[in-house]
C-alpha cells in the first residue's frame, strides 16, 4: 500500500511538472516587451526649471474635483494661506522639490507619474481598475472599480500612486497627464502648459527622446549623459534630463527589465491557460477516489459513513 | 456507529472565565474596526504610501493563512498519501483552518480601502489575470467555501443527535408573550433533524470532490501569495526576492500546516485536559523535518546561484533576520529526526514552535522587514492596528474553543486509549 500510493505521488509531480516546462516555452517564446514611442508622454528638463511650482497649483486647479484633491497647509501656516504639500500624497498629483548639495551645486526635480511602457500598477490591479490607454499611453486609475488593496502601492518602483489614509472613503491619487481635464479640453498637461521657463515639454515620446538628445549633444557639459526614464523599468513616458545624478534627485536606479515582465513570465508559466491547476485536481481525485476505494475494500478505517 | 466515535465532543461549559476574557479583547479589536471605518485607515494605523501593506496583511492574511494550513496538510497526508491513521486530526485542523481564512477574509476587508467595489471580482471583464492578488483573492474566497463545506458533516451529525436542549433553554428564557409554542417549535426543529439525516449521507458521498479542491486550492494561492512579491523587484531585499518565492511560499506552507496541527493538538489536549495523541504526533513529525530540508536547500541552492551568500552572513539588520528563520527552521527540524524527541511532548511542542516562527518570520521577512521602499519611509505597527490583529486572533481562538464544545471535533480519546493499550498487550 505504501509502495503504491509513493508511485502515485511521483505520478502526480510528473503530470505538474510536464505542464510547468510545457507552459514555460511557450511564454519564452511570445513576450518581448515593444516600446511605443508614439504615445504621450513629458520631459521634464531639470536644469530649466527655475522651482516656481507652477505646474504645482495649475495640476490643483485644474484637476481638484475630478480628482478629489484638497489643499494641504504647512505646520507654521495656521491661516491656511498656502497649499504646501510636503511629497506627493492623496492630494496631490505633482511635486517639485529642491535638492542642495551645496550652495553650487543643487538642482529642483519634478515628480509625477513616470507612464511605464509595461506599468507595474496595471499588472498587479486585481481588477482592472488601473488601465494603459492603447494609443495614448496614458496610464490612468478608474475610483469606480479600485477596491484600494494598494498593490499598485507595492508594486510601483517609483512610489507614485498614493493613497488618501485620512478619508472613509479614500482612494488612489496619482498622475494621470490630465486626460480627463485639461488634455481633452486643451490637448495639453496643466503642468507643461503653465511652465513659464520650457522646463516641462509634452509630446509624443519619439519627439521628446529626439529633443533630449539634441540637448545633450548640443550642451554636453550642462548634463548628465543620460536620458532618465528611456530604458528605466522597460522605458517610461516621463523623461528626465538633468545635471546631477539621478538617484540623488530621488529617481531610482531600475535596470531595464521591466518589473512586471518578470512576474508575470512566472504567473504565465504557473497558470498557462489553467492547464496545471486542472491537471492537478484530476490527478489528486483520482488518487484520492482510488485511496478510499481501497480503504472501504479492506475494511478498517472506513472513512464514508453511508456504509454503516 | 463506528464513524461517529472517531471525533467527540468537548464536554464542559461554554461561557468560562477564558471565554470573557477573549470576548473583551475582540471587543477592544473591533471597537477599533469602527474607528477605521468611521474615520480612515490613517486613523488607527502606521501605514503609509511607502509601506502600503502593514501587519494585516502580513500577518492576518499571508502569515494567519499558512498557519491556516493545517487542514491543507492534513488532508494531502490522509487522502492523497492515505495514511488513514491521521484521520482522526483531521477535523479540528479543518476548524482552524476555516477559522484562520475566514477571519483573514475578514481583516482583508477592514485593511481594503474601497471594499464596497469588492464585487468587481466576480465581473468577468474586470478579471486580471496578470495579478497574482486577483489568483490570491478568488482561491482564499473559494477554499473558505469549501472548508465549511468540508465542516458541514460535523454540524449535520450534531444536528442528527441533538435533543435541542438549547432551543429549550432559550425558549424558557423568553417572555412567555414572544416564546414560540413549544410542540410547534419542536415540529420545525424536528423537521431541521430529518432534513441533516437526509443530507448527510448524500454529502459525504461527494464529499472527497470538496476534499480534493481543499488540497488544490491551497496549493494554488499560498504559491501566489508568494507570487505577490515578485514584481517589488526593487524593494524586496536580494536575500528574499528570488523567482522561487511561490515554490518558496508553497513549501514553507505546508511545514507551517503540520507544526501547527502538532501544536494545536498539544495545546488542546494540555488545555482540555485530555491525553496527548503521541501516536498520531510523533509520525507528523517525522515528516516535518524532510519538507523543511527541501525548503533548507531550495534557499541555499537559490542564495548560491544569485552570489547572496555574503549578505546572508553579513551579520547587518537584514541577515540577522535572515539567519533567525534560517535557524529557527533548520534548528526546530533538526531536533524532530532524533526519535525520541518525537515522542516527547515537550520536545514536540518546543520543536513545532520553533518551525512555526520560523516559517511565519519567513513571511514577514518577505513582506516587512525585507520590504525597503526607499529613504525616508518607517512603518511599525501603531497599538490600534495591533489591538485589531489581536482581536481577530482572539476570535479565532473563541471560535474554536466554542465549536469544539458544540460539534465532534476532536479525537476520540477513549478510541486512542483503547488502541494504546491494544499495542501495550501486543508487545507484552
Amino acid at each position: 500500500m505504501k509502495k503504491q500510493s509513493r508511485r502515485d505521488f511521483l505520478k502526480l509531480l510528473g503530470v505538474t511538472g510536464a505542464g510547468l516546462v510545457a507552459g514555460s516555452g511557450t511564454v519564452c517564446a511570445s513576450q518581448a516587451l515593444h516600446v511605443n514611442d508614439e504615445e504621450l508622454g513629458m520631459l521634464y528638463d531639470a536644469t530649466k526649471c527655475v522651482g516656481c511650482k507652477a505646474c504645482m497649483s495649475a495640476c490643483k486647479r485644474v484637476n481638484s474635483d475630478y480628482g478629489s484633491l484638497s489643499y494641504e497647509t504647512a505646520k507654521f501656516d495656521s491661516d491656511g494661506l498656502w497649499d504646501a504639500p510636503s511629497d506627493l500624497s492623496g492630494s496631490t498629483r505633482t511635486l517639485i522639490k529642491l535638492f542642495k548639495e551645496s550652495d553650487q551645486r543643487w538642482s529642483y526635480v519634478k515628480y509625477s507619474c513616470m507612464h511605464c511602457q509595461k506599468p507595474s500598477c496595471v499588472s498587479v490591479c486585481p481588477v482592472s481598475a488601473m488601465t494603459k490607454d492603447k494609443v495614448s499611453g496614458i496610464v490612468d486609475y478608474n475610483k469606480n472599480t479600485c477596491i484600494g488593496c494598494r498593490y499598485c502601492q507595492v508594486a510601483c518602483a517609483f512610489n507614485i500612486p498614493k493613497f488618501q489614509w485620512d478619508k472613509s472613503i479614500p482612494q488612489i491619487v496619482k498622475c494621470d497627464l490630465c486626460k480627463n481635464t485639461n488634455l481633452r479640453e486643451k490637448g495639453i498637461s496643466a503642468c507643461a502648459e503653465t511652465c513659464p521657463t520650457g522646463a516641462i515639454k509634452f509630446g509624443k515620446r519619439k519627439d521628446l527622446l529626439q529633443e533630449a538628445k539634441t540637448r545633450l549633444q548640443e550642451n554636453p557639459d550642462k548634463y548628465i549623459a543620460h536620458v532618465y526614464g528611456e530604458h528605466e523599468g522597460g522605458g517610461t513616458n516621463h523623461l528626465y534630463l538633468a545635471s546631477m545624478p539621478f538617484n540623488k534627485l530621488g529617481l531610482p536606479d531600475i535596470k531595464p527589465e521591466a518589473p512586471a515582465e518578470f512576474s508575470e513570465k512566472i504567473q504565465h508559466t504557473i497558470y498557462k491557460g489553467f492547464i496545471a491547476p486542472v491537471a492537478l485536481y484530476g490527478t489528486l481525485c483520482f488518487i484520492a477516489v482510488k485511496n478510499m476505494k481501497r480503504n472501504d475494500g479492506n475494511g478498517k478505517h472506513s472513512r464514508t459513513e453511508e456504509d454503516k | 456507529m463506528a464513524h461517529s466515535e472517531e471525533y467527540q465532543k468537548l464536554e464542559g461549559k461554554i461561557f468560562t472565565k477564558s471565554f470573557f476574557v477573549l470576548l473583551f479583547i475582540v471587543a477592544v479589536g473591533f471597537f477599533f474596526v469602527g474607528v477605521r471605518y468611521v474615520k480612515g485607515i490613517g486613523a488607527v494605523s502606521n501605514m503609509s504610501d511607502g509601506y502600503p501593506w502593514g501587519i494585516w496583511i502580513t500577518y492576518d492574511v499571508a502569515t494567519g493563512t499558512a498557519i491556516a494550513c493545517g487542514g491543507y496538510a492534513v488532508a494531502i497526508l490522509v487522502y492523497i498519501r492515505n495514511r488513514m491513521q491521521y484521520h482522526p486530526l483531521i477535523r479540528s485542523a479543518i476548524l482552524t483552518s476555516m477559522f484562520g481564512y475566514g477571519l483573514a477574509g475578514f481583516s482583508v476587508m477592514v485593511d481594503l480601502g474601497r471594499p464596497w467595489n469588492s464585487y468587481n471580482f466576480f465581473i468577468p471583464s474586470k478579471w486580471q489575470a496578470n495579478s497574482a492578488m486577483f489568483e490570491v483573492a478568488l482561491c482564499v474566497m473559494a477554499y473558505s467555501t469549501v472548508l465549511i463545506i468540508e465542516f458541514i458533516p460535523a454540524i449535520l451529525t450534531t444536528i442528527e443527535n441533538t435533543k435541542w436542549e438549547r432551543m429549550r433553554l432559550v425558549r424558557d428564557w423568553l417572555h412567555p408573550k414572544i416564546a414560540p409554542d413549544a410542540d410547534a417549535m419542536m415540529d420545525k426543529l424536528e423537521l431541521v433533524r430529518r432534513g441533516a439525516a437526509w443530507l448527510k449521507p448524500r454529502l459525504n458521498k461527494v464529499l472527497i470532490f470538496f476534499i480534493v479542491l481543499g488540497i488544490t486550492l491551497p496549493t494554488m494561492h499560498q504559491s501566489s501569495l508568494g507570487s505577490l512579491l515578485l514584481i517589488a523587484s526593487t524593494k524586496l531585499h536580494p536575500l528574499w526576492h528570488t523567482g522561487f518565492l511561490p515554490l518558496l511560499f508553497l513549501i514553507n506552507c505546508v511545514f507551517i500546516g503540520y507544526a501547527i496541527a502538532i501544536l494545536e493538538s498539544i495545546i488542546s489536549c494540555y488545555s482540555f485536559k485530555r491525553p496527548y495523541e503521541v501516536e498520531e504526533l510523533a509520525g507528523l513529525a517525522g515528516l516535518v523535518p524532510w519538507v523543511t530540508v527541501i525548503w533548507l536547500s531550495v534557499v541555499v541552492g537559490d542564495l548560491v546561484s544569485r552570489g547572496q551568500v555574503g549578505a546572508a552572513l553579513k551579520l547587518d539588520f537584514y541577515s540577522s533576520f535572515f539567519l533567525a528563520e534560517f535557524f529557527l527552521i533548520g534548528i526546530g527540524s533538526t531536533l524532530l529526526f532524533s526519535r525520541k524527541m518525537r515522542r516527547s511532548p515537550r520536545w514536540l511542542f518546543i520543536s513545532a514552535a520553533m518551525i512555526v516562527l520560523g516559517g511565519a518570520l519567513y513571511r514577514f521577512n518577505v513582506y516587512l522587514i525585507g520590504f525597503n521602499p526607499g529613504k525616508g519611509w518607517r512603518y511599525f505597527p501603531s497599538f490600534a492596528e495591533v489591538m485589531i490583529t489581536v482581536g481577530i486572533v482572539a476570535l479565532e481562538i473563541l471560535g474554536y474553543k466554542v465549536f469544539v464544545k458544540l460539534f465532534p471535533v476532536l479525537p476520540n480519546a477513549e478510541i486512542g486509549r483503547l488502541k494504546a493499550e491494544g499495542e501495550l498487550q501486543a508487545e507484552g
